[in-house]
Parts: C-alpha cells; sequence; structure tokens
C-alpha cells in the first residue's frame, strides 16, 4: 500500500525527466557526435556549446532581455489584478459576472493571426522592440489568471477581517497594504509563479514585437536554426540554460505554492 | 460571503479593464477588419463583405483542420484531465517531499514552448533520439517525421508531458483545501474510498477542474508553437492544427481576409463552448 | 450503548516524551456510565480535541486503555466502534439530497432500503429536517447542515456514544440556543451518551448531566454544574467558570486562622488547614462576597451595569475583587468593607482545594 502511493508519482516524474535528460545530455555533445549516431552518455563531453553561449552577446543578451520583460509582466500583472480581484471577492456590481468571463475570453483567440494588429499597434505607440511592449502584450493573457488566481485566495478570507481593521481606525490604503496583503502572501506568491510561467514560455507575441534591442532568447535560439542548419549541440544548451530560471522562480515560491494550496480555492 | 453592492468598484477594476482592452480590443478590430476586406498584397482593399466567412464554411480545408484540431483537443482532455486528477490524488499532502514532487513536476510547464517542440523533435528522432531509437529498438517503426500515426503519437505524448502537470498542480490545490474532518466523517460513515472520492474529493475539486479544463480546451485548440517546431504540421498536413493553418494562410499566403474570418470563427467556437461549460459548472456555485 | 472507561490514559504527539510538557494529555482515568450527557470544559490546547480523537478512534493513545463497556476499543479503528461524531464546522455530502446524507451511513452498511427509508423519517422528524428531505445538502443554512451532521449520527441504531466536538461555532448566535436545546430533547429522549467538548462554559453547564474540567491536558474536577459552581476544586475552575469568575487573594494561614491581609476571614474547610503547607489563597465567588459594616477594606473602582445586575470592582493590596449586587442596593462611595459567606468561602493550597 505504501509503495504503490510511490510508485505513481515516482513513475511520472521519471517520464518528466526523461526528455529533459536527453536535452541536457545532447548540450554536452558536440553536434558531430549527436548526429553520427545514437549514444546514451555524452561519448566526448564537451563544453563548447556553453562557452559559445556565455561568450556570444547575442546569445545571452538574449536570456537577459527575456527575464527583463518577464520580470516586468509579472509585477505589473499582480499589481492591477490585486485591487481588481478585491473587487470581485467583496463587492457586487453592474455586470460584475459577465466582466469576470470577459477577462477568461483574452485567452481565447489564437494568437497567429493577431501577431500583425500587435505589431501594428505596438508600433504606433513607439514601442517597438522595447521590453515594456512584450510586457504589456503580455498582460492580456496574464492579468486574467491573476485575477482569477487573486479572487479565489481573497474569498477565502472572512469579510469580517475588512470590518474589524475598519472599526480598528484603518484607512483603506492602510487595510490593504498592512493587513489583507500579508495574509494572502502564498496566493500573490501563487499568481506571480503563473504570470512568470506564461510569460516566460509564451514565443510568438515576444518574437513579434521584438528585433533586436529585446529580443527574447527564444528568437535568437530560432534564428540559429534556420540560418546554419541545425546546430543540435548549441541548441540543447541554449535549451538547458532557459530551464534554469524557472526552476529558481519555482524553487523560490515552492513553499507559496505548498502552502497556498493548502489555504487558497484556487 | 456576502458581497456588497457597491458601483465604486469600477475604479478597482478599472486598470485592469484599461489594460486588457488595449490589448485586446484594438488589434481584435483590425482582425474583424480584415475579415471582412479583400487585398491583393498591395495595402489596397476592397471591402468584400461576408465573403471570407462564407467561402471558409464551405472549404473543405478549413473542416479538415478543425477536424484534426477537434480530435487532437479532445484527445489530450480526455488523458489529462483524469491522470492529472489521479496524479494529484496520490501526491502526499504533507511532509518534506511535498515541495520536492511540486517543484519536479512543474518543470515542464517552465520551458519556453519553442524549446518544448525542440526538445521532442530531438527526443523522438528514429535513429539519434533517445525516444525514437528505444522504439525502433523493441520492434516498432517508428519515425515521425514520415508517418501520420508515429506524428500524432509524438505531438500527443508530448502535449501530455508537458501540461498534464498543470492539472496536477491546480487538482492538488483543490484536494488540499479540503479539511480533515471531511475525511474523519467518511470513516465514522464508513464511506468506501471509491464513495470518498465521489463524494468528497471530486466535488470539492470542481472549482479547480472547471479553472483546469476550460484553460486546457482553450490552449490546446490554440495551440501553436510546439507542434510547428515538432512536425512543422507534417508530414503532409497531418498534424496541421489550426492555429498552424492560420499562420499559412496569413503570413505564407498573406490572404489576411480569409485568415481574419478563420481566426474568428474559431474564436467564437471556443467562447461559445466555454460559456456553455462555464455555466453549467458555476451554476451551483451561487451560495 | 456502553459505559465508556478511560483507563490511565496518557498521550504524547512525540515519539519519545520525556517531561510531562511533552504529553497533551497526562494521566486520566474516567468512568462515564452508559448514557449520560457528558462535557468536555477547557481552554484552547488543553486536550480535549485530543481526548475526543482517542475515544473516537481517530487518534491512538501512546498509552493506557479506551474501554467501551468490557471491550477494549483502544486500537480498534473508527468504523468498528460506533461512534458518530459531530465536528466544529458542517460536515455535509454537497452533492446529494438531505434524505441520501442521512441515509449514507446505513447505506454503506449494506442496510436494506425500507429500513434506511424508516430510519431516515423517524431521525428527520426528531431533527426537524422532514421538510427538507429532497432538498439538496448544499442549499441548506449553518445550523440546518449541523442538524444533518447530527442526523447521520443518530441514524445508525448501533451507536454507543455520539461526540459534539465545539459544533455551534459556526452557529449564529440567535440560533446557538436553539440547537442547543434541541441537543438537550435528543439526549432526553434517546438516552445515547453523548460527549460535548467545548470551551463555552454556558454549552457545558446547560446541556451537561456531569462536566469534565480540563487544563493543560489534565482532568481537574469531574462534578455536577452545581458541584462546579459551589464547591470548585481548584481555582483554575473557580476562575474558568461563572462570570465574572471566583475572587482569588493570596492569605496567611496560622494555626488554624486564615487572614487577608491583616482581616481574619472565616472558611468553610478551616478544620482541614491543620498541618498544611503552601501557597495559600482564598477563594470566593462575587455571588457569595457583599458590603458590610465591618471585613476586609477595599477600594471601590468601578462599577459595570449588566442590566441584571451590577458588577463592582473593588481593590484590595492592589488586587482586584469583584462582587454582584443587585439592582436597587446602594453602593458605598470611595471605601468600603467587604464579608464573604462562610459558607462558600474555601482555602487553597498551590491552587488545589484544601480538604
Amino acid at each position: 500500500m505504501r509503495i504503490s502511493k510511490w510508485l505513481v508519482p515516482s513513475l511520472y516524474i521519471l517520464f518528466l525527466m526523461l526528455p529533459i535528460y536527453w536535452l541536457v545530455s545532447m548540450s554536452f555533445k558536440t553536434t558531430n557526435e549527436i548526429l553520427r549516431g545514437f549514444s546514451l552518455f555524452p561519448q566526448e563531453f564537451t563544453l563548447e556549446n556553453y562557452a559559445k553561449i556565455f561568450s556570444d552577446p547575442t546569445w545571452y543578451w538574449g536570456y537577459l532581455n527575456s527575464l527583463a520583460y518577464v520580470s516586468m509582466n509579472t509585477v505589473l500583472s499582480v499589481a492591477v489584478a490585486l485591487p481588481a480581484a478585491y473587487a470581485f471577492s467583496r463587492y457586487r456590481f453592474l455586470g460584475d459576472k459577465h466582466l469576470f468571463f470577459w477577462l477568461l475570453t483574452n485567452r481565447m483567440a489564437p494568437a497567429a493571426v493577431f501577431a500583425l494588429p500587435f505589431l501594428q499597434l505596438y508600433s504606433s505607440i513607439g514601442l517597438f522592440d522595447t521590453y515594456l511592449a512584450v510586457a504589456l502584450a503580455h498582460t492580456l493573457f496574464n492579468v486574467p489568471l491573476a485575477v482569477w488566481i487573486l479572487e479565489g485566495f481573497m474569498s477565502g478570507v472572512p469579510k469580517e477581517l475588512d470590518e474589524t481593521a475598519y472599526v480598528d481606525g484603518h484607512s483603506f490604503p492602510s487595510f490593504f497594504f498592512k493587513i489583507f496583503l500579508p495574509t494572502i502572501a502564498a496566493g500573490i506568491g501563487v499568481a506571480n509563479f503563473f504570470c512568470f510561467m506564461f510569460s516566460w514560455v509564451e514565443l510568438l507575441l515576444a518574437k513579434t514585437l521584438t528585433s533586436v534591442a529585446a529580443k527574447p532568447i527564444a528568437a535568437v535560439m530560432t534564428r540559429t536554426s534556420s540560418t546554419s542548419g541545425y546546430e543540435l549541440g548549441l541548441l540543447a544548451a541554449a535549451g538547458s540554460l532557459t530551464i534554469i530560471p524557472g526552476a529558481i522562480v519555482i524553487w523560490f515560491v515552492r513553499n507559496y505554492i505548498a502552502k497556498g494550496f493548502a489555504l487558497g480555492r484556487v | 460571503m456576502n458581497k456588497t453592492v457597491n458601483q465604486k468598484a469600477w475604479f478597482l477594476v478599472l486598470p485592469v479593464i484599461i489594460l486588457v482592452a488595449f490589448n485586446a480590443i484594438i488589434p481584435l478590430m483590425t482582425v474583424v477588419n480584415y475579415s471582412l476586406q479583400e487585398t491583393f498584397g498591395d495595402n489596397t482593399f476592397f471591402w468584400s463583405g461576408v465573403r471570407w466567412y462564407e467561402d471558409i464554411l464551405h472549404s473543405p480545408r478549413f473542416w479538415a483542420s478543425l477536424g484534426r484540431q477537434l480530435f487532437f483537443t479532445f484527445t489530450i482532455l480526455f488523458i489529462e484531465v483524469p491522470l492529472g486528477v489521479a496524479i494529484a490524488l496520490t501526491m502526499p499532502k504533507k511532509g518534506p517531499w511535498v515541495s520536492v514532487c511540486l517543484v519536479l513536476m512543474s518543470l515542464p510547464l517552465l520551458i519556453p514552448w519553442n524549446v518544448v517542440g525542440a526538445m521532442w523533435n530531438i527526443f523522438a528522432l528514429p535513429d539519434i533520439g533517445l525516444l525514437g531509437n528505444w522504439l525502433n529498438a523493441v520492434g516498432f517503426d517508428f519515425n515521425f517525421t514520415r508517418q501520420t500515426g508515429d506524428a500524432w503519437f509524438t505531438l500527443i505524448t508530448m502535449d501530455v508531458w508537458h501540461w498534464t502537470s498543470l492539472v496536477v498542480l491546480l487538482a492538488y490545490a483543490g484536494l488540499v483545501s479540503i479539511p480533515d474532518a471531511y475525511y474523519q466523517a467518511a470513516l465514522i460513515d464508513g464511506a468506501s474510498k471509491w464513495k470518498i472520492f465521489r463524494f468528497i474529493q471530486l466535488p470539492k475539486m470542481k472549482r479547480v477542474l472547471t479553472i483546469a479544463i476550460l484553460l486546457r480546451f482553450m490552449d490546446s485548440f490554440n495551440i501553436y508553437t510546439e507542434p510547428k517546431v515538432l512536425t512543422g504540421g507534417g508530414p503532409g498536413n497531418a498534424t496541421t492544427l489550426l492555429s498552424i493553418d492560420l499562420d499559412k494562410i496569413a503570413l505564407g499566403q498573406f490572404d489576411l481576409g480569409p485568415a481574419g474570418a478563420m481566426s474568428l470563427i474559431y474564436f467564437l467556437i471556443i467562447l461559445l463552448t466555454s460559456w456553455i461549460f462555464y455555466t453549467l459548472m458555476m451554476r451551483n456555485e451561487e451560495q | 450503548m456502553a459505559k465508556i472507561t478511560l483507563n490511565d490514559l496518557r498521550h504524547s504527539y512525540m515519539a519519545d516524551p520525556k517531561v510531562p510538557a511533552d504529553y497533551a494529555l497526562k494521566k486520566l482515568d474516567v468512568e462515564w456510565r452508559d448514557g449520560g450527557a457528558y462535557a468536555l470544559l477547557g481552554p484552547s490546547g488543553c486536550g480535549k480535541t485530543t481526548l475526543l480523537n482517542i475515544i473516537s478512534g481517530l487518534l491512538i493513545p501512546s498509552h493506557g486503555q479506551v474501554l467501551f463497556g468490557d471491550r477494549d476499543v483502544t486500537k480498534l479503528p473508527t468504523d468498528e466502534r460506533n461512534i458518530a461524531q459531530v465536528f466544529q464546522f458542517p460536515v455535509v455530502y454537497d452533492t446529494m439530497s438531505v434524505y441520501d446524507n442521512l441515509a449514507f451511513p446505513l447505506r454503506n452498511r449494506g442496510v436494506s432500503e425500507d429500513q434506511v427509508d424508516k430510519r431516515v423519517r423517524i431521525i428527520a422528524e426528531m431533527t426537524d429536517l422532514t421538510g427538507m428531505l429532497k432538498q439538496r445538502a448544499s442549499g441548506l443554512s449553518a445550523d440546518g447542515k449541523q442538524k444533518i451532521s447530527l442526523g447521520r449520527g443518530l441514524v445508525r441504531e448501533d451507536v454507543n456514544v455520539i461526540m459534539f466536538d465545539e459544533p455551534l461555532t459556526v452557529i449564529d448566535p440567535h440560533l446557538k440556543w436553539l440547537l442547543r436545546s434541541k441537543l438537550k430533547e435528543l439526549h432526553q429522549r434517546l438516552g445515547t451518551t453523548m460527549i460535548y467538548v467545548t470551551h463555552d462554559q454556558t454549552e457545558a453547564l446547560t446541556f451537561a448531566d456531569q462536566v469534565v474540567v480540563m487544563k493543560d491536558g489534565e482532568v481537574v474536577q469531574i462534578g455536577t454544574p452545581v458541584e462546579l459552581f459551589e464547591k470548585p476544586r481548584h481555582t483554575f475552575v473557580g476562575h474558568f467558570i461563572g462570570s465574572p469568575g471566583m475572587n482569588i487573594m493570596p492569605c496567611n494561614v496560622k494555626g488554624g486562622e486564615v487572614a487577608v491581609g491583616g482581616t481574619a476571614i472565616s472558611v468553610d474547610n478551616a478544620s482541614a488547614l491543620s498541618g498544611k503547607s503552601g501557597a495559600f489563597e482564598l477563594g470566593v465567588r462575587p455571588e457569595f462576597t457583599t458590603f458590610a459594616k465591618s471585613g476586609l477594606p477595599v477600594q471601590i473602582s468601578k462599577v459595570t451595569d449588566t442590566g441584571r445586575s451590577r458588577i463592582v470592582d473593588a481593590r484590595h493590596d492592589g488586587r482586584s475583587i469583584k462582587l454582584l449586587v443587585e439592582e436597587g442596593q446602594l453602593i458605598p462611595d470611595g471605601s468600603a468593607f467587604l464579608a464573604f459567606d462562610k459558607a462558600h468561602a474555601q482555602v487553597y493550597a498551590d491552587g488545589w482545594l484544601v480538604e
């Protein structure tokens, strides 16, 4: 009974790790070795792929650019979502349920065709090829998600807390920042995580709205694969490195996530 | 919770509305505009009314893409949702392993989509990829770049690998929030494990499962990058899902009109389905 | 139905307990006769929930025995103990109707449908749920849901004991009284042993025939509500029960004579005092403290009007002594003297009643 309980999560995690292992092991091989044939472990272990990435500005700026706009987006999305989620959680107002659903509809359109209009829009306000452009564009799908998540957590906090605070003499801002936010800290952690995640992984809009200055790592990778043929080793190294920021983020919020899930109603 | 009526709440929601509407409405209007016009690629536009819509609804290509898309979406929903719930049920609720499990399971979600596609491409290559090599070694004739069945297999496995964890995380969140007293009461009432699942766990997970199903439905319907990088839509157009098809039409052929109309049709399909599903699920939530 | 015996019961949540503080429950020997209404009263953290879970089988004690009748059930799993429990917040099966909720424990045990129907209807009538049987359980108010929880416990005929873990916590104040009366009525009607855990003395004292007062994992006193009120055997009981609680002040004992700060006081247990030592305290309830022409000198500090009477806060030697004064009686201004009813004045040594 004990063992079978562990079996399922373990097998699942094994399944998840397998392609990742393959990617990482490939990053330590030369492209020649990869194309030559199949080998489970790198026969000729090499760090040249990573060396290339760390020494070439085009490569490492790709990572920094991505991190920049993702951080901006996360902060922005959660910041505007907080008051809105509070409103949905505590108040009834004209059109509130429809508004809530409308937010979700913004994830429903296929992105491909919208790439061009987005490009035109952001160019027209002079934001083409900036971090701000991608950060703003990503709020389209991240803000609704943040609102949904935060509203769920906020609804778990009874209104009596608010009322007690007002009776104690707090103004709304004072109550909100000193009392309410700490109570839903776990929910904020969860929302931050999901915003980071969806912004970090999104490729189409990020590529469309940038060209040189704010070029995300994903764009750098696709450029490589098309111009000089498939440099598989290099691609694998670049890909492996993209996993790291995500792993770090989730390591830091792991306690929030575990705790947040216990507290909130996501 | 007893919510008070307060129209001033609109001020709290205003930043969100402005931000989202800015990104949603203007591009949407542009696309609607395209869908009602015709262009010959030289930036002159002619009004064509609903012509594109009619064309599309009569086009075999559209129905083929839609068919493939529906098959894809429903297949992954049928796999990912039960699988995700099952895994969440077996995860530890407390203790030191919880964090480790959550972190490891979340990794696939944090990989940029083009890397996911590339990773699975390399992984499944017939001779030099880990999966491809092993499948061929045990006797399957596996080649996803040439054979339709293999391409679909790889595509679906990739998506399951990529997104099941989202369902797991959300289902786990729902499960963990069930107070112990419910399990204790069930013990006292003599309920079997199946009854506990059916009458306590599943109902309590309804809200999170709704979010999970909606998210997976919408995202899988619009999936673009991963299959594009994995198979490019091939072999032939065997795995050309709707977004890839749209891409070919819009940017490949620069037929903005039909592309615009198609994307709006798809948008409406998703909107309608989601709305129905959402309303059905949330019907009993008002307490 | 059986009498419940707790034999040398001790529990620690730690693997290797060394000092008394490691134990959530210190030594307990209690016997509850069949069919009684009992309360476990004590502040948060006193061990009452631990004790409840040991009796219901959700927890196995690290030491000692639990007996139902003559049967040792210490290690028996919950579903074999024939107990029922009502929790702090309503536990109902949301997707089922009220009827199905009540029928659930019976159906799980393979009872025939006509039997189930009969029992459900009887219990529904007892708990005033008959009109709502077809409704979805999730649509009821909090007190309705607690009634369903209660009903699920009553519906099985072989229940040894029903336990209540602070069941009125989420009930609206004006409905608490109704539900309390209903519980009392059901107890009288069915005669099942009921154990009611709470930190609210009103709930405990109005429900139970016998109250077990607990503090820090120990049983401090077991007695009827009247006994607890009139003769608390520990200062904690005196202080916890009654509103306001007992007045406790340090005193000196010399040669059988009791004095508080120089004033001699006659007490009920004077004869037991010879030869005893310890930190002596005098305990008298505000109800038995009155103004007099001579006695303990005090300064009147504050008067609070509670409607039915007034609570006077008097100060002696920096200590607060309270007394209850009826409507119409005069309260002296500034300084006064207090007298204590001898029959209800007791001396405690190190917290315990000297006898």
